[in-house]
This record gives C-alpha cells, structure tokens and sequence, in this order.
C-alpha cells in the first residue's frame, strides 16, 4: 500500500471528504472518462442533499421540482416510513436528464461512494441521455427544468383559480392514463417544449387567414346520401385509432375546459419525458456501471485512490451487479445492473479476445478492436430489446444458465422450452428480447372509434397478446377516469387480435359534476 | 474541461414535500382518523401521544392504471440459474406465483394489502382529539390566541429614555470613577483651601508650589474623566412571556382500597392519562394532583398513587375533603380552571354517602369546570340484556346530583377500550348551554 501511496497524489484518504475533495476527484474522473473513456457528457452540477432531500426527491419521481398531487405525498409516506423502519435503504444518487446534468449525491457517502456515484450518475448515466438515440428523439434535456417550472406554476395557479378537488380529480384521472399518454413512433415534429405555445398561437392565425366564407357556398354532396367512406373520413379527421389517449382526450374530447386540456399536456409531456428510461433501464445501467467500474480501476491504477478505497468499491460493485437465481429468496426478476454490466464485458471481451464461437456468432464485431469505441456507437444507437437481441452471446447464456419457462394458464403444468445450449441459444435470446420489448411492457389499448354525430361514444380496443386481459379492478377504475373526461360513455373491448374475437368488454358512464358540468 | 457546480442543497429548508403530505392526508382522512382510532385503542396510554405508524387498507389509497393481469393467458419467462431442468421437462405450477417467478413484489409495493406511514406526534394528537372539545370552555373564555405579559430581565446597554435604569446607571459611573482615580470635589476643596492657607501664611514655598502641580492635575483629571459616560449607561430591560391564558388544575381522585384491583387501577390510569392529554392540548400549564382515599385521604405522588398498596375502609367524603382543602391551600377558583376524576369500583360506607353527596354540591362542584365519575368494574363484567346490574351506593347517591342537572358525568368502563369511547362521549362537543350528564 506504502508504495501506491507513493505512486500519485491521493484524491482523498479515509471516509472524509469536502468540496474540494469532489472537486478534485471530479477532474481526475472527467480525465478518465473524457480523455481514455471518450464520453461525451453534458456539463455537470453536482448537488449535495441530505437523506431527508434525497426523500423528497424520490416522491417527485426525482425531479427538484414537480407540481403537487396527493400520491407524491403518499409515495413520500410510504419511503419515509420503509426508511425509517430500516426496511429500505436510500439510493446513492438520482441524476436527471437535464443540461446541466443534475446529480445529487447524498451526504451521508463516504469519499469512495462519491467518487463511484460520480463516476456512475455524472458521467456514465450523462453521457448515455446525452447520447442515445431514444433521448435524443424524444427528450428535451435542455428545457426540461424550464418546463416542470411552468407546469409547477401553471397547476398551482389552476388550484387557485378552480379549486384543489376539480384540478386533483383531473390529475387523478391524467395520472391513471398516464401509462398510455405517449407517442411510441416518431411523428413529424420535433418535441420542443419551449416552443409549444408559439406553435399553437401561430397555428390559430393561420387558421384565420385562411379562413373564407365562400366555401360554404359552394354546392356538395347532400348530406343526406350516405358515404361509404364517411366513417373512414371521420377516423382519419381524429385521427384514429389513436394509441396516445392522453393525447386523444386533449385534442378531441368535447367538453374539457382550455385549462384541463394544458393540463393533460402537460401531464402528457411528462410521460413522454420518461417514455425513453423505461426501454432502455438494462443498457443505461449497463453503460453506467461499466463506466463507473473503468473509471475506478484507472483512478486505482494510477494510484489516486488507495487500496482500502478499491476494496471498499469492490465490495459496493458486487453488490451492485449480483444476480440472485431464480429459487433464491432474494429473486424479484433478472438485475438490469448485472445483466447490463455483463453484456458490456462481454462485448468488450469479444471485440479484443473473441473465442471461435464469437467469431460465429458475432462475425461484424469479433475481434475488431478498439472495444470503447464499440460500446460508445451501441449506448448510441439501441434499446434494450434490440441491444439483447443483438448482442447477447451464448457464453453469457451459459454463465447466467438461462431457461426459459412457457406458462399457459390453460395447462396443468409449466413447460421448460429452451435452456442455455446449442438448441436453445437463439430461442432464449428470443425470450429475452421480447421481455423488454415494450409491447411486453404496457398492454396495447387503443382508441379506435367515436361518432360524435350520434351518441359520442368512445370506442377502445384492448389488443391482447397471448390472450392475456388487464387487470380488471383497475381497468373498471381508469376507464371511469377516462369516461368522467370524456364526458360521454366508454367502452372498452377487449380483442384477441388472431381472429378478432371480442374477449372481454368493459363501460363506463361519466361522473356528471367532477371534470364536466352537467350541461 | 468542462465547468462543473458544486451546489450544496443541505441547507435548503425542508419539508418539501410537505404540500404534497397534506394533500394526502386530506384525501385520506376520514380512513386515517379511523387508523388512529384503532391504533390508540391497541397502544398503552404512555404512548397516546407519540405519533407512530398507522396503516390504512391499500385499496383505498390505490393508483390505477391499464396493466396486464398477474393470471391467465400464455406466457414466456426467462429466468437465470437453472441448476437441473432440460429442453422439454415440466414443473408443477407454484402455488399462488405467477408461473415460476416466485414472488414478484411490484417495485413500488402495491401488491401489499396495507399502506403503513408514519404519523407525527402533532398529526397523531390532532386527529385522536379532533372532534372532542371540552365542557363549558365558555366560562373562562379559553381561547387560542396567547397574550404576552412583559417581565424584567436585567439590563440592556440601549433603551427608550423612559426605560433608563438610573441607579444602575449611577453605580457604574462611580465605580468606573474610582478606578480611573477621578478626583472627588471635595478633595479639590480641600487642596483649595490649603493652597489659600499656604499663601496667606506664605510658609513652604516648596509645597506650595507642588500643591499647584497637583491642583492642576486633578483638575485637568477631573475634566477628562466625566462624571457619567456613556459606557455606565443601562436601560432596563424587559422580555416578552406568553401569559399562560389559562391554567387547569386537574385532580384525580381514587379509591385504593382492597377492593380495586390492579385492572380497574388501570383503567383508572387510562382515563387520567387521556384527560391530562387532553387538558395540556388546551391549557399551557396543567398541574396535577392525585388524592387517594381509603376511609381516609392524602395527597400522594403519582408512583404512589398507582402502585402503592393501602389498606382500609372506604370513605368516599375524606377524599372530597382533602380536595376541598387543597384548592382553598393552593388552587383558588379565580385563577385555575379546575377539573376533577374521581374513579372508584363504587363501594362506599353507607352512613357516608349523605355527606359525600352534600360535600359535592355545596363546595365542589360549583367551582369545578368538570367533575367526572369512573365507576370501574372487573373485566369481563358483561349483563346480558335484561338482568341489570344492581346500581352501586355511590352511584345512586350521584345519581341524585346529576338528576339535578349539575355538571357531574358518570360512566362506568369495564375494558380498556371502552375507554376511548367514554372519554369521546363525555367531551364531545355540544350545543351551547348544555351540561355535561
């Protein structure tokens, strides 16, 4: 140890640290990370919370600043008293995907698990929301904060205006759709959030100009006779189907006020800000984790940290990246940290040392060298249902013994269909990649019709995969929320997409008095 | 390099999502006040007003959203660590799982059946006491806001003229004048007239001319140093004390003899803790004084009181007494409000009953805000309906006094959590001008 000390100036000694300290380690680890690494980050601030902070944080989805609602303050209740119990500790970090990057760090850490969250939030997890794709296409790091303090103010002032119990009845029912309050494909327009309001202003002048009263006289159809493609004009006109209902509501449900429309906006921004994490959970703490791992070995290499410091990080990265099997007691699902920090291994193994089953298997990457770069252009240009079915290998199969297990509710028994072996590889590969395909993730429910001629009926469909339905109780609760927005009757099929047999059916009638006036 | 910040946030005040709480517990407070109640009715009256966990049925502060039932359909698992299956073998479904995943708890816990959070101690008490309000509060004009009453605290070296502390003052510039060595005048007199007498006899020139000098001196002393400085000047000075608004003196009264067990001493503890909860909710300053009797009574600590053994007949009349004689020692009615529970198993002397009763309505209650009688009985004591239980001697002889239409409550409690309703039922609030029965 005497002689590492002696090698390079230590960043720190022991558990204590200062400002100066993160400071210190935050330009050796940007050092490593820009200069070997090759990140490419968004700038840092880097903010020191207290536990009870670190509470609040939690219950505003992370956020430093978030609109008030009542299941914040029961999210808040709920960690506080785990907390308190010992039953759960507390997150070393959360990092935002803001620029500046925002991550908090938390007090309590001692100098090792600062220099590991830094290493960890501010650069791997910064550099990943700066630089895949999904964030680039569907996030706005640079206006979010601008944002959530508009929607901070906006809603407050709506409270103010409306009243507490209409404007929480209406986030109650925009947080209950709130799942199925985003765009999943690209649409023609960029997602500017500062914008927004200068685009819809401009929109309502153009209507204007364009507006010319002598359209109307100009001899049509009669309305009289029936148009076989009237119902498809109708559904093209709304729009439908449409899978954003969110979206839907906003735009075409008849009887909101103006206010609860930007609410739904907002509330639909939102979602749609956090749409990317949840399809890319296993590469961002992949990338992250593998960053971090670099970083501290540099750091150790080099001797800026010592060896008590190393063992202390070993100790916290197993623990990390442990994955329980399936009969432990401690198995909740497969550990994105672990599987994450293994693929990148793994890639990183078979682009350097590839055996003559990778070269089979990955004849694009084996051996190719230069394993950063590699890695860099994957957090770049994948989610995590394509990054596994791409990437991953036989060998990590066999060292995390995989199976996959075919459960139909209609058979006695569950069916083992494929292990980790020559037969099953491709199979298992399959398996997994679907599981974090989003489609697996979040049912497919779907406007598909309305005539708002007649009864105004909404008309949804529910396309179900393998014949699985939703979860009743909740579904009867959210398609009230949706029917009290709407203002006239819902109903929800449920259709099993094979031969379009209708499963399942679900109604609701409108709350007359909560969101909408009696008229 | 990029710039980084460092921004310490610990400083930040709390509590932010303090807003958000209270949303929630509006939401949810018809179901918590019952999580309260249930709570209380459980915990030790030590610990009433301690805060603490509460839990309320997870449904009804439940989130909904679209998903996917846990049950039915086709599904495909990918689990890791097979140690023995291969391609092809079958496994019995697991019990009550979904298909082989074990227990899959939903991240953010909502498979559970309870929703447990804290309760702070301030939220605990005021829900428990919510909607319970005390007798009579008209009489004294108890009210919330806290007036200050101004008290002498030493002295400040700034002040208004009128508050200017002149003896204080005066000290300091003499001491300050005796260290300096400012000369007093009638040592200048003196040098004065020696100076006149030397010249007139113009003997010793020498001294003379050295009674000069020092003439001089102390002159120029004298002028230098002021007689009051400002550094010796004191203002008195004066501090702002809530006044106690009120204060309540509350007097438990019990029977310690032989036949009280150790339960109804409990339930007796019980209800005199929840009353001096509730008076110190009220009043900022609540004294206590327990009297125990056996056919005599003394004023005892609150150990003895509960857990020293005593011997003896039962008169009820001694404890009144000795009641009586504390206030007019130490609680005059013009300046505490007084409260008084008397617990007892209902035994008293015959022949005593007479005095008790007259003792009550002539020195008693006429000075007291409230008079409770908690006639305690053995667990377990139930009357089926029908066969009522033969009245006790006291409590017929109260009977007479409450008949009356004096502010005496008598109930009688036989388990520890009839208490909490007794208590709700005989502070419950209640149209002005009515009395307590």
């Amino acid at each position: 140890m005497s002689v590492l000390e002696l090698a390079g100036p230590l960043l720190f000694k022991g558990a204590e640290w200062d400002f100066g300290t993160i400071q210190r380690m935050h330009e050796a680890i940007e050092r490593i990370a820009v200069g070997d690494l090759g990140l490419d980050v968004y700038p840092n601030q880097i903010e020191v919370i207290s536990s009870e902070q670190m509470l609040d944080a939690y219950s505003s989805v992370g956020m430093p600043l978030f609109y008030r609602h009542w299941s914040f303050g029961k999210h808040f209740a709920r960690n506080e008293a785990m907390y308190r119990a010992g039953a759960r500790g507390l997150a070393y970090e959360i990092v935002i995907n803001s620029n500046p990057c925002i991550a908090y760090i938390m007090e309590e850490n001692t100098a090792t698990m600062q220099a590991l969250v830094i290493a960890h939030a501010a650069f791997g997890h910064n550099h990943f929301f700066r630089n895949n794709y999904l964030f680039r296409q569907w996030t706005d790091a640079d206006g979010i904060l601008d944002y959530l303090a508009f929607a901070k103010n906006y809603i407050s002032s709506c409270e103010e205006r409306y009243g507490e119990d209409a404007v929480e009845q209406l986030l109650d029912a925009a947080h209950a759709l709130m799942s199925h309050g985003v765009h999943r494909y690209p649409r023609p327009r960029a997602p500017d959030l500062r914008s927004e309001e200068r685009r819809g202003r401009e929109r309502r002048a153009e209507e204007e100009k364009m507006f010319n009263d002598l359209w109307r006289t100009v001899p049509g159809k009669s309305p009289s006779s029936v148009d076989p493609t009237a119902e498809e004009k109708r559904r093209a006109l709304l729009q439908l189907p449409q899978e954003n209902i969110l979206y839907f509501m906003e735009k075409s449900a008849p009887r909101l006020a103006p206010w609860q429309r930007e609410i739904l906006r907002i509330v639909r921004h939102i979602a749609q800000y956090f749409y990317p994490q949840t399809q890319t959970k296993l590469m961002n703490e992949g990338c992250a984790t593998y960053c971090h791992y670099k970083i501290m070995q540099a750091l150790h290499e080099e001797g800026s940290i010592n060896d008590g410091a190393w063992l202390e990080f070993v100790h916290s990265h197993t623990n990390v990246v442990a994955q329980p099997d399936f009969d432990h007691p401690h198995y909740s699902s497969i550990n994105p940290y672990a599987l994450g920090y293994a693929m990148m291994e793994d890639i990183a193994r078979i682009a350097e040392t590839p055996t003559a089953e990778d070269r089979e298997w990955f004849p694009d990457i084996a051996g190719r060298g230069n394993a950063m770069a590699l890695l860099r252009d994957i957090w770049a240009n994948y989610r995590d249902e394509s990054f596994v079915s791409q990437f991953l290998s036989p060998h990590l199969m066999r060292r995390f013994r995989m199976f996959a297990v075919h459960d139909d509710a209609e058979a006695t028994e569950l069916k083992v269909s494929a292990i980790h072996d020559e037969r099953g590889y491709r199979r298992i590969r399959r398996a997994l990649a679907a599981h974090y395909d989003i489609a697996s993730q979040v049912a497919d429910i779907q406007v598909v019709d309305v005539d708002l001629a007649g009864d105004r009926k909404l008309v949804l469909h529910h396309r179900t995969m393998n014949k699985v339905l939703l979860a009743e109780a909740d579904a009867r609760q959210v398609l009230q929320h949706l029917a009290d927005l709407w203002g006239y009757d819902v109903v929800l099929r449920e259709i099993d997409p094979a031969d379009e047999a209708v499963l399942k059916e679900h109604a609701a009638t409108p709350r007359l008095g909560r969101l909408i006036n009696p008229a | 390099m990029t710039t980084m910040y460092i921004v310490d946030r610990r400083l930040n005040p709390g509590g932010k999502s303090l807003a958000n709480r209270q949303r929630f517990m509006r939401r949810a407070k018809s179901l918590i006040r019952q999580a309260v109640h249930e709570a209380s009715a459980t915990r030790g009256i030590k610990d009433a007003d301690q805060g603490g966990e509460v839990s309320l049925p997870a449904h009804s502060v439940h989130e909904p959203g679209f998903h996917r039932a846990a049950q039915g359909g086709i599904r495909d698992h990918l689990l890791p660590g097979n140690k023995k299956y291969a391609e092809g073998d079958t496994i019995p479904r697991p019990q009550g799982g979904a298909g082989g995943k074990g227990s899959q708890g939903s991240p953010d816990g909502d498979g559970e059946d309870e929703f447990r959070f804290a309760l702070s101690r301030d939220e605990f008490v005021d829900l428990f006491l919510e909607d319970l309000e005390l007798p009579d509060l008209a009489k004294r004009r108890v009210v919330q806001t806290e007036s200050v009453s101004w008290h002498r605290a030493g002295y400040a070296i700034s002040g208004s003229p009128s508050n200017l502390a002149l003896l204080r003052t005066v000290r300091n510039g003499l001491s300050r004048r005796i260290a300096l060595k400012r000369p007093r005048p009638a040592e200048i007199a003196l040098l004065h007239a020696e100076i006149a007498a030397l010249r007139e006899t113009k003997e010793k020139p020498e001294r003379l001319e050295e009674l000069l000098i020092e003439l001089h001196r102390q002159q120029r002393r004298a002028l230098a140093i002021p007689y009051i400085d400002t550094v010796d000047v004191r203002y008195r000075r004066f501090e702002a004390r809530p006044k106690p608004v009120a204060q309540a003196v509350m007097f438990c009264l019990m029977d310690v003899s032989g036949s009280m067990t150790e339960h109804m001493k409990d339930l007796a503890k019980r209800f005199y803790a929840l009353l001096y909860l509730f008076l110190g909710r009220r009043y900022k300053n609540v004294d206590l004084v327990f009297i125990r009797h056996t056919h005599e009574a003394s004023e005892v600590d609150e150990d003895t009181f509960f857990h020293s053994p005593e011997t003896g007949g039962t008169v009820v009349s001694t404890a009144l007494e000795e009641m009586r004689r504390v206030m007019a020692e130490r609680y005059r009615p013009a300046d505490w409000n007084i409260y008084a529970a008397q617990a007892s198993d209902g035994d008293n002397t015959a022949s005593d009953n007479e005095k008790t009763v007259e003792l009550l309505i002539r020195d008693i209650l006429p000075v007291c805000q409230y008079y409770a009688y908690l006639e305690v009985g053995r667990e377990g004591e139930h009357f089926p309906p029908g066969f009522m239980r033969r009245e006790s001697d006291l409590w017929q002889a109260y009977q007479t006094i409450s008949d009356a239409g004096a502010p005496l409550a008598m109930r009688k409690v036989n388990h520890r959590r009839d208490i909490y309703p007794v208590f709700r039922e005989l502070f419950q609030r209640r149209p002005e001008g009515a009395t307590a029965t």
